[in-house]
């Protein structure tokens, strides 16, 4: 059969599937699978952290205090509120409302820059402190146990540097749903996508409070 | 090729032998744990190929004759099943008690004669007997006498394989592992490298040369090495400036070390350890990990300064230390000053 | 509905759209499931082609016929190939993506363009793959075992790596697509304890590859950053540990054990029950040690480190729980075998591909047990009887239930029959050939002939030989196949809907099935291999 394409607005699931309730649940499951999968991601990274952690407490501990608390801090206020807008956009979405929609995913969108930049400025400032180890630049440690602290540095980078990978494909899709949200020609399928890009987001949002809590604030 | 290979294939324990040499105790005890498991599956084998060939021919779609009513029930099933599981659980059980007696045991060994310090290098074994000498791809140990083996590598993975003994232990870069054996028969055994570590691999082989009380005694004194490991490592001790700190002979306060080996060591974290050979090679490569109660954790690392031969050195050193050596030690220095 | 659009719609998926983007571009299940076919039959010649020289070069003690380290990248290149490139997809993503919206009665998976994408990311991730391993060569194994991969293999490791994670994204997406399609599209009336052994098996190698593969990645990315960055997480000379490496490498690695052989046990089901014309002893049972199998498989990954030094008690734990993994497989070998009980057995070719793999896996299975008892492990552990061992699982079990299964849906896949007879040979000379290759090597593990070897003492020679002689014997056993097989196409006979009289939705469609499945919607209403009611119809 040769698919005509759909030019009406009339709200039809894929082929695949019976009705809309179907899809929509699917598309769900889908996503939720695909969280699990990024959380075992993570997850491994964690554990191996989570491994050196017990096998060097003390280094560990004040190898942190060298870390920008108040920035991290601050920049997890940014997140959780940015989730907050993400929230809102989903619900404007699902009431029709497309100027409300486009305006919560700016401001999502526009915080999430803010954050990247905050953190793009935390990496410069330990590399002119010389803390940062990567490709061969200089590391140079102030406190005890140089060789133990640079591991700590080694999983930080790691996991902010995956972190911000993340960010930057959230912000790229969000930045499509931006789009589509101007078009707005299937309210009801741009309101699953919101949706399922509100999922991922808010998974975003979750794994940073982990990296905020096992690099920022486990200090001595 | 790279001439610190093995050029050749040790020429010992020739023919195939499709169960190696049992040169150990716990060879033939393998054996019979190995045979057991032959027996087991050749009976369940049979059974299954069995039952395949008698329902084939019986049960053949062009046997029109044969009694296909009476299926069983789903009950039945599932009873049979049960059944199917708790005989294999029993079964398994069995082996795994077995199988993990004789492991515990094969890690667990008597208190050595003797134990001999085995490194693993890209691509050959070095070997260091207790006395200092030293030899490469081969082993010479006395036969039934316990022997303890220490065994780290100084590059990638290794791992050491004696068939003829059944033992094999993962040789670690940064950590020191232990295995011991017994060995029962005089005689030449093959030595592996079973961890790939790359392109001479398969040309990592020594072998362990088992000998009497006797023959031992004398290739040793062939061998003549001029020193002993400890006093080897009591140089190495005075040489990276250790004694300077732990003989109390600068300002840094350290603790003592005589008579450290065996005993429990209260800790700055409130923790109490026991003072063994990982703890003391702990000690000098990460200082930081235990810190002793009432000291600074001032002690740098020495982690890459000293080859794994010089770190065994320094720890056999240190065991060998009996409460007091140092006070006499001090003392006799102190009479010769004031002579 | 008009009556062109009526008979456009019941023409078969093959019969029009024959221009290249038309498959290039195809989001059809089915259309996939034939670019995977292609894809892992070119991989699984490549890989056996590195196979067939390792064992010319094994047929001497000496290192005559490559160099050490062209042997090194040939066995690397073998594994990495056959674990990622072949045996993970192997029958999920090719019988699997053609059956599993059949079986369930469903137009297509859940999300067909994820579909299509995964199979562009696992042949573009692989050819890259293989492109960089043959221009400058990986030695490092396919396990990349720290800090040899890392810090002392040179060449192109971080290219292989990279490869291998991306192909990993592939399984992801089969992965979440097969969850979602089982849950949310079965068609009515087609319950869980109604569903084929085949879904079953499908799904739960799903759950393993969504939740295992995302480890394998993390860990690759760490390989890869401190090769390429030297963010060193495994670095000795940091306080890192080399064996966290293996856990974490054989938490994903293990469990993918089972993504390789849960689907060989799901086909086996399908063609014991057909060509027994009888129901599946004990269907429950079967379908709850696939869980059980499942569960257990991610517990059990430190059994592969049983002499690396990890703790006395953390190898008793790992060695308990393989011994309990290995009791569904038991009971699934007790069971296929006991489905021949009072059944009608035709011994056509794809009931010998089925038979021989219950009897070479219950030898793999059984080994399985020597390796799980902790002192034996200690002996053979990498020596020959640990690759005969997972030979006889992967290949012996696998790779036969594949072709097995190839054999069986043929038919539903092309509209064409095979020749019966070349296709029994093909089955015997697998057989043959399979067991003279890797039964000598159980027994010189065990005399203790370490594995990865290029050179090795003369006296196992005699057994290596025979190894080699097995693996040509082998290769007839591939190679017979993909000649008729690729001859059916044009010349064999024409497929009846369903040739072998068996149960199962995909039946009741025509062969080759119209483009959206079915021309009208299923229901179910019955358990599944109800053989008695098609015999007696």
């Amino acid at each position: 059969m040769t698919t005509t394409p759909s030019t009406t607005s009339k709200a039809a699931p894929d082929e695949q599937f019976d009705d809309l309730t179907q899809q929509r649940q699917a598309d769900l499951m889908g996503m939720w699978i695909f969280l699990a999968t990024e959380l075992m991601l993570f997850g491994g990274i964690f554990t191996a952290f989570t491994v050196y952690r017990f096998a060097y407490p003390e280094v560990f501990a004040e190898a942190a205090t060298h870390l920008d608390l108040k920035l991290g801090t601050f920049n997890t206020a940014l997140l959780v509120t940015s989730s907050l807008f993400m929230a809102l956009a989903e619900r404007a979405v699902n009431a029709g409302q497309r100027r409300k929609t486009l305006a919560f995913l700016f401001v999502t969108i526009g915080i999430g820059v803010v954050f990247l930049g905050i953190k793009g400025y935390e990496w410069h400032h330990e590399y002119t402190e010389k803390l940062m180890p990567i490709l061969g630049l200089a590391f140079e440690y102030p406190g005890a146990h140089p060789d133990r602290a640079e591991m700590f540095f080694n999983f930080y980078y790691v996991l902010t540097g995956l972190h911000a990978v993340h960010m930057s494909l959230g912000l790229v899709t969000l930045s499509v749903m931006v789009v589509f949200t101007w078009r707005w020609r299937d309210p009801s399928r741009l309101g699953r996508q919101i949706q399922i890009n509100g999922l991922y987001w808010a998974f975003v949002d979750v794994v940073w409070v982990f990296i905020f809590t096992t690099q920022y604030l486990l200090r001595a | 090729m790279n001439d610190e290979v093995a050029p050749y294939l040790p020429e010992v324990e020739k023919g195939l032998h499709l169960i190696p040499t049992q040169a150990t105790e716990h060879a033939g005890q393998l054996d019979h744990l190995y045979f057991a498991l032959v027996g087991a599956s050749a009976i369940i084998l049979l059974m299954v190929v069995g039952l395949i060939a008698f329902f084939g021919f019986r049960y053949r779609a062009g046997n029109k004759a044969a009694d296909r009513s009476n299926l069983p029930s789903t009950r039945t099933e599932n009873r049979v099943e049960i059944a199917v599981l708790a005989a294999m659980l029993v079964a398994f059980m069995g082996f795994f008690a077995w199988a993990t007696t004789l492991y515990l045991d094969s890690y667990r060994g008597p208190e050595p004669a003797m134990t001999i310090d085995v490194i693993g290098k890209q691509w050959m074994w070095k070997i260091q007997h207790p006395d200092g000498t030293r030899e490469i791809n081969a082993i010479h140990v006395p036969v039934d006498e316990v022997i303890r083996l220490r065994v780290t590598s100084q590059d990638v993975i290794h791992s050491f394989f004696v068939p003829a003994f059944r033992l094999k232990r993962d040789v670690v870069p940064g950590t020191e592992k232990t295995a011991w054996f017994k060995a029962t028969e005089p005689g030449e055994y093959r030595l592996f490298c079973a961890e790939y570590c790359g392109s001479f691999h398969s040309r990592m082989l020594g072998k362990v040369v088992v000998m009497d009380r006797g023959d031992y005694q004398a290739w040793l004194t062939r061998q003549g090495s001029g020193q002993t490991l400890a006093s080897a490592g009591k140089q190495l001790f005075q040489a990276h400036g250790c004694s300077g700190c732990h003989m109390g002979k600068s300002n840094a306060r350290a603790p003592s070390l005589d008579g450290l080996y065996g005993r429990s060591v209260a800790l700055d974290s409130g923790e109490v350890i026991l003072a063994d050979e990982a703890y003391i090679r702990d000690s000098i490569l990460q200082p930081d990990k235990h810190i002793a109660a009432g000291y600074e954790p001032i002690m740098p690392s020495f982690a890459g300064q000293l080859s794994e031969e010089d770190i065994l050195r320094i720890v056999t050193y240190i065991k060998s230390l009996q409460p007091g050596d140092w006070v006499k030690e001090s003392v006799k220095e102190n009479e010769g000053e004031s002579r | 509905m008009s009556e062109a659009a009526a008979n456009q719609a019941s023409e078969s998926y093959l019969s029009r759209g024959w221009r290249l983007r038309d498959w290039l571009f195809t989001t059809d299940h089915k259309r996939v499931a034939w670019l995977y076919t292609v894809s892992i039959t070119a991989f699984f010649f490549l890989g056996g082609l590195a196979a067939l020289v390792i064992r010319l070069e094994l047929i001497t003690p000496e290192g005559d016929v490559v160099s050490a380290d062209a042997y090194n990248q040939l066995f690397t290149i073998h594994g990495v190939v056959m674990v990622w490139f072949f045996l993970i997809p192997s029958i999920p993503n090719t019988l699997g993506n053609f059956l599993l919206p059949l079986m369930v009665g469903a137009k297509d998976l859940a999300f067909p363009k994820l579909n299509i994408i995964s199979w562009y990311i696992y042949t573009i991730g692989g050819v890259f793959t293989i492109a960089a391993v043959i221009t400058s060569g990986v030695d490092t194994g396919w396990t990349f075992y720290t800090p040899y991969s890392t810090q002392y293999a040179d060449r192109a490791v971080v290219a292989a790596l990279t490869g291998v994670f991306v192909v990993g994204f592939s399984s992801i997406l089969t992965g979440i697509n097969f969850i979602v399609t089982t849950h949310k599209m079965r068609a009515p009336g087609l319950t869980w304890f109604r569903l084929p052994l085949f879904v079953w098996a499908n799904y739960a190698t799903s759950l393993v590859m969504v939740l295992a593969t995302p480890v394998l990645s993390a860990t690759l990315i760490l390989l890869i950053l401190e090769r390429m960055l030297g963010i060193g997480i495994f670095d000795p000379a940091l306080g890192g540990d080399p064996i966290l490496f293996q856990h974490l490498f054989w938490f994903y690695s293990h469990p993918a054990v089972y993504i390789m052989i849960l689907p060989g046990m799901g086909v086996v089901s399908e063609l014991i029950t057909c060509f027994s014309r009888k129901t599946v002893f004990g269907y429950h049972g079967m379908a709850i040690s696939i869980l059980a199998i499942t569960v257990f498989g991610f517990l059990v990954w430190g059994h592969h480190m049983f002499v690396s030094g990890q703790s006395l008690y953390a190898g008793l734990m790992f060695s308990f729980f393989t011994f309990l993994v290995a009791l569904p497989s038991a009971i699934k070998t007790f069971n296929w075998t006991a489905t021949l009980y009072k059944g009608k057995l035709i011994f056509s070719a794809v009931m010998i591909y089925a038979l021989s793999f219950v009897g070479l896996f219950t030898i793999g299975g059984f080994t399985g047990i020597f390796l799980a008892s902790l002192a034996v492990d200690v002996h053979v552990h990498d020596t020959y009887f640990v690759v005969a061992h997972f030979h006889y699982i992967m290949v012996g079990g696998m790779v036969t239930a594949y072709l097995g299964g190839l054999h069986f849906w043929w038919p539903k896949m092309t509209g064409r029959m095979y020749p019966e007879i070349w296709a029994k040979v093909a089955a015997l000379a697998l057989f043959i050939g399979f067991n003279l290759t890797f039964f000598p090597q159980y027994l010189m593990g065990y005399a203790g002939m370490p594995r990865r070897y290029q050179t090795y003492p003369e006296d196992f020679q005699i057994l290596h030989v025979m190894s080699s002689l097995g693996a040509g014997v082998l290769a007839i056993g591939y190679l017979l196949p993909l000649v008729y097989l690729l001859w059916s196409l044009r010349w064999g006979k024409r497929a009846p809907p369903n040739p072998w009289r068996a149960a199962g939705l995909e039946w009741r469609t025509d062969s080759p099935p119209p483009k959206h499945n079915f021309l009208e919607p299923q229901t179910v209403t019955g358990p599944p291999y109800d053989y008695d009611t098609i015999d007696n119809k």
